[in-house]
């Protein structure tokens, strides 16, 4: 496959203006949803550090009039205000920072190299998704500045049940984010389109569908899971915007409707899109643990197929985020089961990955730490599910901090620490220079033992009863809460290191390699210049049937 | 057609038949209440059940108003029939406007499960009402508790069943202002 890093004298780079506003080069698109990613990610962060300061001690801190928050402007200096904070947090993570990155990030870069096209199957329409999101970013943000009813901006929470987000937000807030969940979800669907054809109809002669990588099968179960999942999400907020504007009465039992329909369409995408986030970065962390590990990935069909069958089984599990409506026991049972199926593929792909490290030739280089703190705060929080997923137990945890705590460990630890690990895996690939091995692995111990540190103790919190979403607390539940803000402080400092290491990169440009991981790093990237020529593959490379 | 905009389409397909799926649901899910009682949805029946049980269920009445200048009372708290018994009992609405009101009254019953049991024959819910300026007006119910109660697993030992009625404006008329508008567009 050498043939395919030869350098081309005509790799025309277009215009600045060109290349960046009217990009249609995957490659170029995947930087954009990446620099989104941290931009978005910084506003997302910053917000869950308004909450944390304000829940280090019990009583009003900051979300009061005359505090800096009023000044700040960003959200209202009241208790709504705290809402509104909670909401915009969790939405932001969710649809402008994961999925940017994982999907259209990683996804964008490297799907189309990886199973060795020379771009998207619609180069056009990823242009498309990608100022759809901008804007669908921009529209949110707006929500927070207008009117919501009870105050500024919208606080019914990211899952927005009715009647709180129909009677209970009469302003034009939440209108504002619907739309911008609207406009997301077109994104994500052009995009999940442009994935599954490339992926059908791109791979390079000899890649079939089981010799492609593991980052490419992710990724094309994720793009399932977003067709089939995203409609469902749309259905229902355009039920609520009609039910608040158009005096319909879908989820109003004044009508005949019943709000708890609304959970159910919720959930119905709600579910698959928890696997939505965290699915691609099953596929990288395979790739990191098999390179690092200087050995194939073990069971290679088994992960694959694990990830079709928690992308399946994630569709008919979603009632148990409802257990408390007044399910009968029977569906109780049912969904009690059917959730803790999940933990089946979930240990193949666990398990595997420790079979991979397994008597391997191990460097722990950066990528490799983030993914190993990837499996291990993946297993936590998916340890806590299967508790959780107990509808006995879930009747008193439900909406407690200890759920809180779990789905912050499978996302914002799990999803994060692949997002970062995928980061500093392919940065000399994506960048063309080195990062600072000693910044990348200080980043890692400070990030890890700052949200370990935000996150256990809130396990103890949620155990002892402190419900979600409240701006106060009884004093009783002070110490675990002043822990857990002290973990966010640490974990600013890990991002501030993160900064600084992008910062000393970009000024000492040490040249990259085209394969820095040596022999472990099989994949199609790997045989590119680091960063890959504007358009590769001319000539497609030939896959074999030993390439993993 | 190119394969690429073949697999296109195909995926187009999808999002608009899961789109349709959605909207779907709405009836879906009503007819699903409906014959399950689901979610305590009462059931409505046409006739009375031949069997009578000697063990007696106490039914609790609960009454609310929800963006209507009315009051609204249940003429007894509770009442205790027999299982399989049909029971009465009266309500009084009283319309505290010189206007028109146009009120629908949502019903559901606590413990949920008890919805498929708790069946009505009679029931000012079932349609839309209109309460003259200043009237005073008295609804009956006609209800029975199904004999099933006594032997489904699922409500073991439940002989207390709450009947819960809310009375909403009926949508697409001009109502008399409400008093607490507040609480938003619900009409």
């Amino acid at each position: 496959m050498a043939t395919a890093a030869i350098h081309d004298p005509h790799d025309h780079k277009p215009g600045f203006f060109t290349r960046w506003f009217l990009s249609t080069n995957h490659k170029d698109i995947g930087l954009l949803y990446l620099m989104f990613a941290i931009f978005t990610g910084l506003i997302g962060g910053a917000l869950s550090g308004l909450i944390r300061w304000e829940l280090a001690e019990p009583g009003i801190q900051i979300f009061k009039e005359g505090s800096f928050v009023q000044y700040l402007g960003l959200v209202e200096a009241s208790k709504h205000g705290y809402n509104a904070t909670v909401t915009a947090h969790a939405l932001i993570m969710v649809f402008f920072v994961v999925m940017p990155a994982t999907m259209g990030g990683f996804g964008n870069y490297f799907i189309p190299i990886m199973i060795g096209a020379p771009d998207m199957a619609f180069p056009r329409l990823n242009n498309i998704s990608f100022w759809l999101i901008f804007f669908a970013f921009v529209l949110l943000i707006l929500s927070m500045f207008v009117d919501g009813g009870p105050g500024r901006g919208f606080g019914g929470g990211w899952t927005s049940y009715p009647p709180l987000s129909t009677m209970g937000h009469a302003g034009p807030s939440f209108d504002l984010a619907i739309f911008s969940l609207h406009v997301a979800g077109a994104s994500s669907i052009l995009g999940a389109i442009n994935f599954i054809t490339t992926i059908f109809n791109m791979r390079a002669p000899g890649m079939t569908l089981h010799r492609m990588p593991l980052f490419a099968w992710g990724v094309l179960i994720t793009a399932f899971l977003l067709l089939i999942s995203l409609p469902v999400l749309a259905g229902a907020i355009t039920m609520l915007l009609s039910d608040r504007n158009f005096g319909t009465s879908f989820f109003d039992p004044a009508g005949g409707g019943d709000p708890v329909m609304y959970q159910h369409l919720f959930w119905f995408f709600g579910h698959p899109e928890v696997y939505i986030m965290i699915l691609p970065g099953f596929g990288m962390i395979s790739h990191i643990v098999s390179t690092f590990s200087k050995k194939p990935i073990f069971g290679y069909l088994a992960m694959a197929y694990a990830m079709v069958a928690i992308g399946f089984i994630g569709f008919i599990v979603w009632a148990h985020h409802m257990y408390t409506v007044g399910m009968s026991v029977n569906l109780r049972a049912y969904f009690v089961a059917a959730t803790m199926i999940i933990a089946v593929p979930t240990g193949v792909k666990i398990f595997s990955w420790i079979a991979t490290m397994w008597g391997g030739s191990i460097s722990f280089k950066t990528p490799m730490l983030w993914a190993m703190g990837f499996i291990f705060l993946f297993t936590v929080g998916g340890v806590t599910g299967v508790v959780l997923s107990n509808a006995g137990i879930d009747y008193s945890l439900h909406d407690t901090y200890y759920v809180v705590a779990h789905f912050h460990y499978v996302l914002s630890l799990g999803a994060i620490f692949s997002i970062f690990a995928a980061f500093y895996y392919w940065y000399e690939k994506m960048f063309g220079v080195k990062y600072n091995e000693f910044l990348g692995q200080a980043h890692f111990w400070i990030m890890f033992i700052g949200v370990n540190l935000i996150f256990f103790p809130q396990h103890f919190l949620g155990l002892q009863g402190m419900p979600r979403r409240y701006v106060d607390y009884p004093e009783a539940y002070t110490y675990w809460n002043y822990v857990s803000s002290v973990g966010y402080v640490i974990t600013i400092v890990g991002v501030g290191v993160f900064l600084v290491m992008l910062l000393e990169s970009a000024i000492r440009r040490r040249k990259a390699e085209a394969n820095p991981w040596g022999e472990g790093a099989t994949t199609l990237e790997w045989t590119l210049s680091s960063p890959p020529p504007h358009h590769q593959f001319n000539e497609l490379p030939v896959v074999k049937a030993d390439n993993h | 057609m190119t394969k690429q905009n073949k697999v296109a389409l195909m995926c187009a397909a999808l999002v608009l038949a899961m789109t349709g799926a959605a909207f779907a649901a709405v009836p879906l899910y009503r007819i699903f209440c409906q014959v399950t009682g689901f979610d305590g949805t009462v059931k409505r029946a046409e006739a009375a059940p031949t069997q009578v049980l000697d063990q007696e269920v106490l039914i609790r009445f609960d009454t609310n108003v929800r963006d209507l200048p009315m009051t609204f009372r249940a003429e007894q708290l509770s009442q205790k029939v027999r299982i399989g018994e049909t029971g009465m009992a009266y309500f009084e609405v009283t319309n505290t406007t010189n206007q028109t009101l146009h009120a629908t009254a949502a019903y559901n019953v606590v413990p949920e499960r008890a919805g498929p049991y708790f069946q009505k024959l009679q029931c000012f819910c079932f349609e839309g009402q209109e309460i003259a300026p200043g009237a005073t007006v008295s609804f009956p119910i006609q209800y029975f508790v199904a004999p099933e109660l006594a032997t489904d697993p699922e409500v073991k030992g439940v002989r207390q069943i709450t009947l819960s009625y809310t009375f909403f404006p009926t949508k697409g008329f001009q109502q008399a202002a409400a008093n607490d508008s507040a609480v938003g567009k619900a009409g």
